[in-house]
């Protein structure tokens, strides 16, 4: 069965979606997702959608549902690199994905995800200072 | 019409050519006296000799009735001509149908002269030329209208095309001035160069400036709504600068709410605020 590939880098999870993506795709997707987080104990999740230039309400919903049940495993979802066409598509159909927070690139994405580390590892550094 | 199969109208245009030439030539110059300005007499006689000679030999196939036949193209084809180059010129609608239409008078005056002596036959025979002289003056109003169409889509284009640009503020950072009225048809455009910049540039931050939209109400509003949805769907954020005054009271007024949209009165406080959000400030040197 077609699978789209989750890959660890760090302490993150990177998917990158590079086919057309239809329901079932999603759905193993979304399982597979929450699984490999569980498994690796991920802080942040990457979705590069720079190859998709078809989605739909479901789709559009798939992600926002994806990023929320990460946050529920204590990882931020950042998706990046949505085309303008997608994006316009995904406001006419009312999906904002409220919540979800989205980058530019896989760069600029990668830096959102470190930064609550980074603050994180500063915070424990003062502790440790302090104490 | 089986009688115009005999009609004498083609023997007339062909005996009288020079003379109904000489006729129509004075009539036009007589009615658009005002526009010697923008047709010249020499271009004018050309235009009517040109005509003439097509006119005479269409009507030498004996088909008076029908101007979309074969035989007529050559004639339509030079009608439109005139007429397109008229459009262009800024002739009024009537000035143009003049050309053909000043052409009855010269030929009925003819067909008078010639078949006077037979009423029957001469109402018939200028029932005809009118019935063909008008059809060719509604062609030359399709052409003319159809070509003054073609210009006025052609100027919206470009007018779409000239008012919605996307400057580069500083790197990351984009702005788009908008300027007259938004519609949907507009709002789409500039919502595609927008998010096509945001992608060319690699921007994180787009100021759009309303200092120059007239007025906004509910739709308005929910295209700017939609525009800042799709860029930050693509991940970068957007900043609404320019409101006036009035504006901001009508908003309030209609009950429009912009949501969690970050808005500053002039497009100074909002590059500020860009610059802040990429991690630059602007220091006076001392």
């Amino acid at each position: 069965m077609e699978r789209i590939p989750i890959l660890k880098m760090g302490h993150f999870l990177l998917v990158t979606i590079q086919v057309d993506m239809h329901d079932r795709l999603a759905l193993t997707l979304q399982d597979d997702l929450t699984n490999q987080i569980l498994k690796t104990g991920a802080h942040g999740v990457l979705i590069d959608i720079s190859s998709l230039e078809v989605v739909d309400s479901f789709i559009g919903r798939m992600l926002g549902n994806m990023a929320n049940m990460s946050r529920l495993l204590d990882a931020e979802t950042v998706v990046v690199g949505m085309k303008p066409a997608v994006a316009i598509t995904l406001v006419e159909l009312g999906v904002s994905l409220k919540g979800v927070r989205t980058a530019l690139n896989v760069e600029k994405g990668m830096e959102l995800l470190q930064e609550p580390l980074r603050s994180k590892a500063g915070a424990r550094g003062d502790e440790q200072q302090e104490g | 019409m089986g009688k115009n199969s005999k009609s004498r109208i083609p023997e007339v245009l062909k005996k009288f050519e020079k003379e109904l030439l000489a006729d129509w030539v004075k009539e036009q110059l007589s009615t658009i006296a005002l526009r010697r300005d923008l047709v010249k007499e020499p271009e004018l006689r050309q235009q009517s000799a040109d005509f003439l000679a097509l006119l005479r030999e269409a009507a030498q196939s004996g088909n008076l009735n029908d101007i979309t036949a074969p035989e007529w193209a050559s004639a339509r084809e030079m009608l439109g001509g005139i007429s397109r180059s008229r459009a262009v010129q800024g002739f009024t609608p009537s000035e143009t149908a003049t050309f053909v239409l000043s052409f009855k008078q010269p030929l009925l005056t003819r067909l008078r002269e010639e078949i006077g002596k037979d009423p029957e036959t001469l109402f018939d025979e200028i029932w005809a030329a009118g019935i063909l002289l008008d059809k060719l003056g509604l062609y030359t109003m399709e052409v003319y209208q159809k070509s003054r169409e073609e210009i006025i889509s052609r100027q919206k284009m470009e007018l779409l095309e000239l008012s919605t640009p996307v400057v580069k503020l500083w790197d990351g950072i984009l702005a788009l001035p908008l300027i007259g009225t938004l519609d949907s048809a507009r709002t789409q455009v500039v919502m595609e160069s927008l998010l096509q910049r945001i992608v060319e540039t690699g921007s994180s931050v787009a100021v759009i400036d309303i200092t120059g939209v007239p007025a906004v109400d509910t739709l308005v509003a929910q295209h700017l709504l939609k525009t800042v949805a799709a860029a930050r769907l693509m991940g970068a954020d957007c900043i609404i600068s320019g409101i006036r005054p009035q504006i901001a009271q009508t908003i309030v007024h209609l009950g429009v709410t912009l949501g969690d949209v970050v808005t500053k009165a002039t497009l100074a406080d909002a590059f500020m605020i860009a610059l802040q959000r990429i991690g630059l400030a602007v220091k006076k040197n001392t």
